[in-house]
């Protein structure tokens, strides 16, 4: 049931759940929908995992969590799974992909720590790096200095 | 200082927000405080830009197609430039990053022609080149995270 409709009210639900006694009418009322149908479209999307999360988005470093790091390993291929699940055992590991390397660029595998002040993260990514199976890996840490724009992606664009 | 509702709402929220007709009255049903204060807290949370919002987590390519993008910008034009690309709709994260490749910046486009013509145009605008960084697997993704608000 991917439709037109849907893809709008991804693009609302992208911005932003309005915050007032009855949300989901008031997005139905800019689709058109009633309010019911935003909610059993809602469910349905969840349910497909199309919507991953939904729920409260915060703002990490607003809330004291000044040092976001994105950490990178250059990985032979055939480890790559096997190193991504190693990496998801740490609960301070957010997030964990795998993207192309580019000749400027030989990292493949990525994930993200977030943590207190930048001194924490580098002792947890310490930790991960001090493991035998890590060792043979290059690796870089990128910190985040400012960040310029954080908000849902919008979709439906022309 | 954040209140005890405050926090509650930053931690046990992020996930599973219910779809009910009166979302924001079954959470002050569940925490026991009634739903203005629940909504007072969330605007507040809101205005004190300690939320983003509430909203869905939708993962890369399931609907459009995205990619995590960066260009190495010398520090005097870092801020200038990182204006350029907010320009773009496209566009919804942007950090500068301790590296040489200092500029990081995720885009969302229709479709790959999309994607295509709007790494074009800032290419052009900005005059550097746009390193492409597509997600090719994906091993997790949550974000949801339990916050240490001990101190805030």
């Amino acid at each position: 049931m991917f439709d037109a409709i849907n893809q709008q009210l991804l693009a609302h639900v992208a911005e932003g759940l309005p915050i007032c006694a009855r949300p989901y009418a008031v997005i139905g009322e800019r689709l058109n929908i009633s309010e019911t149908d935003v909610i059993e479209r809602l469910k349905h999307l969840q349910a497909s995992g199309i919507i991953k999360r939904f729920g409260v988005i915060v703002k990490h470093a607003a809330l004291g969590y000044r040092a976001n790091a994105m950490c990178v390993w250059h990985v032979p291929e055939e480890k790559i799974d096997e190193i991504a699940q190693y990496l998801l055992e740490f609960p301070f590991v957010t997030l964990c992909y795998q993207r192309p390397m580019l000749p400027e660029w030989r990292y493949n595998l990525y994930c993200m720590i977030h943590g207190k002040d930048k001194s924490t993260v580098l002792a947890q990514l310490a930790r991960i790096n001090s493991r035998p199976q890590m060792q043979p890996f290059e690796h870089q840490v990128l910190f985040s200095r400012r960040c310029f724009k954080q908000r849902g992606a919008i979709y439906n664009l022309n | 200082m954040l209140t005890n509702l405050q926090k509650k709402l930053l931690n046990d929220f992020q996930r599973d927000f219910p779809l009910t007709l009166t979302p924001y009255a079954d959470i002050a049903a569940q925490l026991n405080v009634t739903e203005n204060e629940v909504l007072q807290a969330l605007h507040e949370l809101n205005q004190r830009q300690f939320i983003s919002r509430i909203g869905a987590i939708i993962p890369p390519n399931q609907i459009g197609v995205s990619t995590l993008a960066a260009i190495s910008v010398p520090e005097n034009e870092l801020e200038f430039v990182a204006a350029q690309i907010n320009r773009f709709s496209e566009v919804n994260h942007n950090y500068e990053r301790e590296n040489a490749l200092n500029l990081w910046f995720v885009l969302i486009a229709t479709d790959a022609t999309h994607l295509n013509n709007v790494i074009g145009a800032i290419e052009n605008e900005t005059g550097y080149d746009v390193l492409r960084f597509p997600l090719e697997k994906e091993f997790f993704i949550d974000l949801s995270f339990q916050l240490d608000l001990t101190n805030v």
